[in-house]
């Protein structure tokens, strides 16, 4: 199974790319859903032996990033007329091309975070590049929708680099943060069905009222 | 009552606050929560419990501190939550109750959970069960407030999760995560992790505390929230996100790295107080000048972490003060956006001949919250100051004298005209009832007494709080 989990990270970064690259609000969501799905195996890759621990992570995390909230924010943008993400801040080549060094950055930091074991290699550098690329996603896309799915990468990135952890937290523990996460999300979709209502757009652009 | 139940009887009652139709009984639900949970609270103080669920659940000193203040800051709003629903339109109410009991329960896991990825757990629930009422008024500025507090809070608290593994990961004996077990192996912490995780959790929790330069979420929610939700944010939501940084450091003080976290700390404190003033002076808008208020009051927050010696003291008295205090401000303020519909400076004018007993209470809560005698936060920022100066940084304390000065006179002038001048704005609504009044009176009640006389068993718990938090000898 050595090389299953590897596989899987690779997939990982793929994902990350495709969300980086796509202009279509519905692709990017699919892509998330891919991500959740790769994550969802993740811990039975890394933890060879059917505990309950592994299995009910992994099938919360299915149910939670690869079903729930995919479908939930398909429902948030079918009624918004515009369905793509308009002259970003940085344009999708550049940001593909930022994406990059942030994978190659990531490989160069992980080997300087002294971790006392790892199952995998590739685990640190594809959760940090995630992570970065989240923030990217974050801060440089115009809509509230895209916003929310870098909050979403951000999250997963986290949760890879938690998996490295994953006999030092309780299986408690990591349902709260899934529940939170999920609920978190729930609640953002909402709010972005109601600015597309308010402001006709998904753009947070508009957003600009307050100020001092 | 067992720490458990604390954490899950405000959950059930939120959860049936949802389903219960007489507008009555769900007011009924919320203050007899709330009251149940100050008794239950004070029932620590006389005889504290042992730990819970093998240690996660547990009350110490500085746990108490908040819990307490969560809890006597609760009574206060749920009280005025009465007095605001009868004026308001009847929609949201159900969701109104729910989040706010939601809040409580979730900040009453915060305060007690000694795991700390569960103090997580309930420090992401606080910022979730609050979102929607926010969003109360239903209008563009509130939609707009809302999703820039639910992306930047949410961001803030992904990064502390970050944190949180870090320090998981820095762990090489004791029990995972538990707060004894890390502050007893402290020594063994991996030390270049254990600063990656301080990191992350300080720029994640001070995110929610409202640190500048990541305060920018605080001036729009506070602006456009219910005055009563933005008093518990603001007093309590604010608290929590302290104790979070309070828990990471004591850990990183037991592992011998005050020399690491106490720069950061002045760092952030002093930049805090910086914007705080800045944006203070000529600002229009109350709930927003009391926003920058607390920016100003969580920098000297860690401000006092960071100067040592008796300045944790001064941070731990400090909180209970801001706490109260902010309380006492936003509803006040409330009172006058119930019979003007706005917070800005042109609709409150004239506020003390309209609403004789707010105006009274905003006039003293004014001379409170900037700190002079003989109120609370006079002496809990003159320890601070005498920390500054008997650690040898006279720099930072005339910097923070000077600040202060510009503070008082950027919000005296405000208040102050708007109390003194002449109403320009028609007044609706009924006027201030009992229930709008009297719990920030007791509020304001509460601080005057802090700062002539601090209790001694309150003292105990202040002096044990401010223990973990400075260099152990």
């Amino acid at each position: 199974m050595s090389g299953l989990h590897e596989l899987l990270l690779l997939c990982v970064v793929l994902t990350n790319f495709w969300v980086l690259g796509t202009t279509r609000l519905s692709s990017t969501i699919r892509a998330t859903a891919i991500q959740g799905a790769l994550l969802a195996g993740l811990p039975i890759a890394l933890h060879p032996g059917w505990s309950l621990h592994t299995v009910g992570l992994a099938a919360g995390t299915f149910a939670v990033k690869a079903l729930l909230l995919p479908a939930f924010l398909s429902w948030a943008i079918r009624e918004a007329a515009v369905r793509r993400e308009i002259e970003p801040l940085i344009g999708f080549s550049a940001s593909m091309v930022l994406g990059a060094v942030a994978v190659a950055l990531s490989f160069g930091i992980a080997q300087r975070i002294p971790l006392q074991e790892s199952n995998s290699s590739l685990l640190i550098p594809v959760a940090l590049a995630t992570v970065m690329v989240g923030l990217l996603v974050l801060t440089t896309r115009n809509k509230a929708l895209t916003q929310v799915v870098g909050y979403l990468l951000l999250e997963n990135g986290i949760y890879v680099f938690g998996l490295s952890q994953a006999e030092r937290v309780p299986f408690l523990v990591e349902l709260g943060v899934l529940l939170d996460i999920f609920v978190g999300i729930f609640i953002m979709g909402i709010v972005v069905f109601h600015i597309n209502r308010a402001f006709d757009s998904l753009d947070s652009t508009r957003l600009s009222e307050l100020k001092d | 009552m067992g720490l458990l139940l604390l954490v899950l009887f405000p959950a059930g009652a939120a959860a049936v606050a949802y389903f219960v139709r007489s507008a009555r009984l769900r007011l009924g639900l919320l203050v007899g929560t709330a009251l149940l949970h100050l008794a239950s609270t004070a029932r620590l103080w006389a005889d504290p419990v042992g730990p819970e669920l093998g240690g996660w659940l547990a009350v110490d000193a500085l746990g108490l501190l908040v819990l307490t203040l969560v809890s006597v800051l609760f009574l206060v709003v749920a009280v005025y939550a009465v007095g605001f629903l009868r004026t308001e339109p009847p929609r949201g109410g159900r969701v109104f109750v729910s989040g706010l009991l939601g809040f409580l329960a979730a900040a009453t896991l915060v305060a007690v959970s000694h795991h700390l990825a569960l103090l997580w757990v309930g420090m992401e629930t606080t910022t979730l069960s609050l979102a929607p009422l926010i969003y109360h008024r239903h209008d563009r500025r509130s939609l707009e407030a809302v999703w820039k507090y639910l992306l930047l809070s949410s961001v803030g608290i992904a990064l502390a999760l970050f944190g949180t593994f870090f320090l998981a990961a820095a762990q090489t004996s004791g029990r995972p995560l538990l707060l004894e077990d890390l502050i007893a192996g402290g020594a063994r912490l991996q030390p270049a992790l254990l600063r990656t995780a301080f990191t992350f959790l300080l720029v994640g929790y001070g995110t929610k505390m409202g640190l500048a330069p990541l305060h920018a979420w605080k001036p729009d929610t506070y602006g456009e929230a219910p005055s009563l939700v933005a008093g518990l944010m603001a007093g309590g939501l604010t608290s929590c996100a302290f104790l979070g940084v309070a828990r990471i450091t004591q850990v990183t003080m037991a592992a011998g790295q005050a020399a690491f976290v106490q720069p950061l700390f002045l760092a952030f404190g002093m930049v805090s107080l910086v914007v705080a003033a800045a944006f203070m002076i000529g600002q229009p808008d109350l709930k927003r000048l009391l926003a920058y208020s607390s920016v100003e009051h969580m920098g000297l927050l860690v401000l006092g972490l960071g100067l040592g010696g008796v300045g944790p003291y001064g941070t731990v008295l400090h909180l209970v003060n801001n706490g109260l205090t902010k309380g006492v401000m936003f509803l006040a303020v409330g009172n006058v956006v119930l019979v003007t519909g706005a917070a800005t400076r042109e609709a409150a004018r004239g506020i003390l001949r309209r609403l004789p007993v707010s105006g009274v209470l905003l006039l003293l809560g004014l001379f409170a919250v900037t700190g002079s005698p003989p109120f609370g936060l006079f002496l809990s920022e003159f320890i601070i100051l005498k920390a500054a100066i008997a650690q040898g940084h006279l720099m930072i304390a005339l910097t923070v004298v000077a600040l202060l000065a510009v503070i008082f006179v950027g919000m005296g002038a405000v208040v102050l005209d708007v109390i003194y001048s002449p109403s320009e704005v028609p007044t609706r609504g009924a006027g201030e009832s009992l229930l709008l009044v009297a719990g920030p009176a007791v509020l304001l009640l509460a601080v005057l007494v802090l700062g002539l006389y601090v209790p001694p068993p309150l003292n105990r718990v202040l002096l044990a709080a401010a223990r973990g938090l400075g260099v152990t000898p």
